[in-house]
């Protein structure tokens, strides 16, 4: 089984977002970059699958030289080789079509994404990118099992979720419990330095959308307490004050 | 020419965020002097419909076909982008939720569209088509300027407060070509909670995490949220260890929620947890624990055991 595995290098779940440059850019300073955790999901279950019924996972990455630790990792936790596109990833549709192209000849039986990034959250990418190769798409996936070339889904659905089968090849958006995140050990990080990382260029086109700048959330007022025994206030303020409930 | 908005029925009534979606849309209209039409696609009870139009929508489209009774994001968005020909829309809105999260992305990559996700306002035509959205899961905002010729917006639950008129809309019937392709994943069952408020949807929610103990304690957390006819919500350990089901998490790994009111009962506020809920218009905190980080981000806090004080906001909750 031939497996792609999209991955987003991004800030840590804990990182506190601010900007510089006017509010224009994002301020790296400090901040230590991971793998999407969603797109650890993906990696996860991908590194399993192979561990199963054989194959090879290939982890991608649209974006600049500085997301390449984060790549480096994919492959000491199992990926077995990396494309990176050399290209800042600002658009959903621009980073569509790079991995689009990636992937149009090279016959994946499985493209794994994760559910969402946890920069832009738009949860887009893959539905673009089925889109433009005329695959299924299927996201949040919480379970993947693949049998021959039948994938038998468990996918979250508003309130619930629901058991599909799908024919490969096929493009997923995954979340937990699809797998339990992996963590790098000593030998996966040796072999990982030499294994295959390969750069290359865009596929020239234009970007549908693009930031002009960015703002942080005004600061919640002070919190107001109320002491314990008197608990029944705080639903009197909520119906008086703050007109909620 | 007109904006096209679709809409989605939960248990046969036009869903909250899509009158929201509607009302937007219709705004969107109004400021590029043009009309709202709304599509509506697989089963649904036409008078129904037609109260698209009590929230600015002109014109509803209803796609009906047999195959299209099962929710299905490929095929819908095969549907909704042949709309957007017919219509010749320019802007395309939808309420997120998982099936518009499903169509979405295939409708970007369609119709070439720029898109915005997790939008927060009515866009900002002074300079271009701008749009504000949230980003880094509810960290920071991203002013978007969408270049392209069409334009997709998902908007995030409590973008806007919908007024509502007496009008309603005509409701035609739209018939476009499906594609064979759009119908290749079969769904083998379906498991559903019916008669619960949907979380993405609920304007109260009750949230509780490990300080609720076990799950044999839950009753305090559903008496309040019935009480307020509130849905429920919990931490991600709360679902890891299966006192739960995984669609009631939330959080950076979860569902991101907008409601009007969230009440967190026994969770610590990691920041993870607060990047799921922190767009919520007002925050309650209960914690035994008075440093316990998510009073920061609180309007309104009690210090206190969530055994205690669960059964007592019940109460005063069914006084008023
Ligand atoms: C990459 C990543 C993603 C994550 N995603 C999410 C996510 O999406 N959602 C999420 O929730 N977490 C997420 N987490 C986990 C997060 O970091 C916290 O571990 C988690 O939110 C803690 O859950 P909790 O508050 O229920 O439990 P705890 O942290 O154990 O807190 C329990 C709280 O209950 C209080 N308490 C105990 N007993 C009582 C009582 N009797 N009365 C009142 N209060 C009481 C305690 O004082 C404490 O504050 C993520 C972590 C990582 C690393
Ligand atoms: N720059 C990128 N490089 C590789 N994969 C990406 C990139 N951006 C998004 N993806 C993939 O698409 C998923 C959804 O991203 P998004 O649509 O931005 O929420 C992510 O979890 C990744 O798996």
């Amino acid at each position: 089984m031939k497996i792609l595995v999209c991955v987003t290098s991004v800030p840590d779940t804990t990182t506190k977002i601010t900007f510089t440059d006017n509010n224009t850019k994002l301020n790296k300073a400090g901040v230590t970059f991971i793998t999407g955790p969603y797109d650890d999901y993906a990696l996860a279950r991908a590194v399993e699958l192979k561990e199963k019924a054989g194959g090879t996972v290939t982890v991608l990455n649209v974006g600049g030289a500085d997301a390449e630790p984060v790549i480096r990792k994919c492959l000491a936790i199992g990926a077995d080789e990396a494309i990176r596109v050399n290209a800042e990833p600002t658009d959903a549709y621009f980073v569509a079509e790079q991995i689009a192209a990636v992937a149009k000849d090279a016959s994946y039986d499985l493209i794994l994404m994760g559910r969402e990034s946890i920069d832009y959250n738009g949860g887009q990418v893959h539905g673009i990118v089925a889109e433009l190769l005329g695959l299924p798409s299927i996201s949040p996936v919480m379970v993947l099992n693949v049998d021959g070339n039948t994938a038998k889904i468990t996918r979250e659905i508003e309130g619930g979720k629901e058991e599909i089968e799908a024919k490969l090849p096929l493009v997923l958006g995954c979340q937990e419990p699809i797998a339990e995140w992996k963590i790098p050990n000593m030998r996966g990080i040796m072999t990982a330095r030499t294994k295959p990382l390969k750069v290359v260029e865009p596929v020239a086109d234009e970007q549908l959308t693009a930031v002009s700048r960015y703002e942080l959330p005004a600061p919640r007022g002070t919190v107001k307490m109320i002491p314990a025994n008197e608990a029944e206030k705080l639903i009197q303020l909520l119906h008086t004050e703050a007109k909620v409930i | 020419m007109s904006v096209l908005i679709f809409v989605e029925l939960d248990e046969g009534k036009l869903k909250k965020s899509s009158q929201e979606a509607i009302f937007y849309g219709a705004k969107v209209a109004e400021m590029t002097g043009t009309t709202a039409t709304a599509i509506a696609v697989g089963q649904a009870d036409e008078s129904e419909l037609a109260t698209a139009g009590r929230f600015g929508a002109t014109k509803v489209l209803h796609a009906r076909d047999t195959r299209l009774n099962e929710p299905n994001g490929m095929a819908y968005a095969t549907v909704v982008a042949a709309a957007a020909q017919q219509e010749g829309s320019t802007v395309v809105v939808l309420a997120k939720s998982s099936l518009a999260d499903a169509m979405t992305a295939r409708l970007a990559g369609k119709l070439k569209a720029g898109l915005a996700a997790n939008v927060i306002e009515l866009p900002d035509l002074g300079n271009g088509f701008v749009v504000k959205s949230s980003i880094y899961t509810g960290k920071a905002f991203a002013y978007n300027e969408l270049k392209a010729g069409i334009k997709i917006l998902a908007i995030k639950k409590n973008t806007i407060t919908p007024e509502e008129t007496d009008t309603t809309a005509p409701v035609d019937s739209f018939s476009p070509a499906l594609n064979d392709s759009d119908f290749v994943i079969s769904v083998k069952s379906t498991e559903k909670a019916t008669g619960d408020i949907l979380l993405p949807e609920a304007d109260l929610v009750v949230s509780a995490g490990r300080g609720m103990k076990g799950p044999e304690n839950w009753g305090l957390v559903e008496d309040l949220a019935q009480a307020l006819h509130a849905a429920t919500a919990c931490s991600k350990p709360v679902s890891d260890l299966d006192w739960r089901p995984h669609h009631e998490h939330v959080g950076q790994t979860g569902i991101k929620i907008s409601p009007n009111l969230y009440i967190a009962c026994g969770i610590s506020g990691a920041i993870q947890h607060l990047a799921g809920v922190n767009s919520s218009k007002v925050i309650v905190v209960i914690n035994k624990d008075a440093d316990a980080p998510f009073f920061k981000s609180a309007d309104y806090g009690i210090v206190g055991d969530v055994f205690e004080v669960l059964p007592r906001l019940t109460a005063a909750v069914k006084a008023l």
